[in-house]
């Protein structure tokens, strides 16, 4: 679907942004589990990518995902001072405000990128945090960027 | 080392203008050490101006590469099989690379995406300081291994000066007075006495006031008949 037919489909209402996930393996990813466990429904625009330690997600990664198409990227690491690398949720955060400037220049919301932190063990505020995140970029409307390689835009996970 | 940052996006943007497809070249020698031009830094540069483009709705098409030192011909030289279908390059090296490209690919219009600032010390993670500005006379010896050319704002070669408050320069608040530290140095080295010693005014004909400067090498030169 490129930029023009999700713009109708915001008109229509219809609009399912696509939101990259990277996810800490330690803390968001299995939050994740935790919500699907408890069988809370979360959005599924939400596409997650495992991640050992967000300190793994370089700016360039981020960024790629957005050029790729996606409406929103969030990092989604352990909370401040209990990373399982020291200091890797820290070093995402400094990317993703990295990255939300260079969203600036290039003429894209900054909001479409956020940082999230969350321990494992909160699987309904994985669900509530991303939520949130998915309604900032439905408000925001679909990424310009058709995103005619990469992600594919099904409207509905797999 | 060389330590250079990026220029500003909508400044690019306005460079590459009239072109459709742009080659942007990285160097893997000392702007990737500073974070400027290496594999990450063209890779992030050329992803905002494709996307930044596109969304102008005037997409250019920029590929991507690095060669490990720019400012030498031969990690240049393959290159130029590729050139031929590009616009322009964009060169994400010092000042040195880009004329290097653009001695080597006289046809090709290059392009500097990069400021290039000083030679630098990384002070830390993240900051890097002025240490040198090639005067081409150096003075370390004298001056407790603190340059006085790069580090003291007005180049006293006698300071400091009246506005060394606290060991802070006048010129800025996070700027140690360079001579504040030569002092130091030279008083922890107990060569405090060497600092009685009045310098005359420097000869700069060997910075760059005496003109383009060049070291001719005879003992490593090639000669004509043996070179390819």
């Amino acid at each position: 679907m490129n930029a023009e037919e999700k713009t109708l489909d915001v008109a229509n209402e219809t609009f399912v942004p696509e939101v990259v996930a990277f996810c800490c393996r330690h803390c968001a990813y299995s939050a994740a589990d935790l919500a699907g466990g408890g069988r809370i429904s979360y959005s599924p625009s939400i596409k997650i990518v495992e991640l050992p330690c967000t300190g793994r997600a370089s700016a360039l990664e981020i960024l790629h995902a957005l050029e790729k198409g996606a409406d929103g990227v969030a990092v989604a690491g352990c909370l401040p001072g209990t990373c399982h690398y020291i200091r890797g949720n820290t070093q995402a955060k400094h990317r993703v405000t990295h990255v939300r400037k260079l969203l600036k220049t290039i003429g894209l919301e900054e909001e479409r990128a956020r940082m999230i932190n969350i321990s494992a063990a909160m699987g309904a505020q994985f669900v509530a945090e991303f939520t949130n995140f998915v309604e900032t970029i439905k408000t925001l409307g679909p990424s310009p960027l058709s995103g005619e390689t990469g992600i594919t835009r099904t409207g509905s996970q797999p | 080392m060389i330590v250079a940052e990026q220029k500003p996006l909508n400044e690019i943007k306005a460079m590459l203008e009239g072109c459709n497809k742009v080659l942007a070249v990285g160097c893997g020698t000392c702007v990737a050490v500073c974070f400027a031009g290496g594999r990450q830094e063209v890779g992030l540069l050329s992803a905002s101006l494709r996307m930044s483009t596109d969304i102008d709705g005037a997409a250019v098409d920029i590929d991507e590469t690095i060669v490990q030192r720019q400012c030498e011909k031969e990690y240049n030289a393959p290159l130029e099989a590729e050139l031929e279908q590009y616009d322009a390059i964009l060169s994400l090296g010092c000042g040195v690379g880009v004329q290097s490209l653009a001695q080597q690919f006289p046809g090709k219009r290059i392009l500097p995406a990069l400021n290039t600032k000083f030679m630098g010390y990384p002070a830390e993670h993240g900051i890097w300081e002025d240490r040198c500005q090639g005067c081409g006379n150096c003075v370390l010896h004298l001056t407790g291994g603190v340059c006085p050319v790069s580090r003291c704002p007005k180049s006293l070669f006698n300071g400091p000066c009246g506005g060394s408050q606290g060991g802070i320069c006048e010129v800025d608040q996070e700027t140690e007075c360079a001579w504040n530290v030569i002092c130091e140095n030279q008083l922890r080295l107990g060569l405090f006495d060497e600092m009685m010693e009045i310098h005359p005014a420097k000869d700069w004909s060997s910075a760059r006031d005496g003109g383009h400067r060049r070291i001719v090498r005879e003992d490593v030169r090639i000669p004509d008949e043996e070179k390819a």
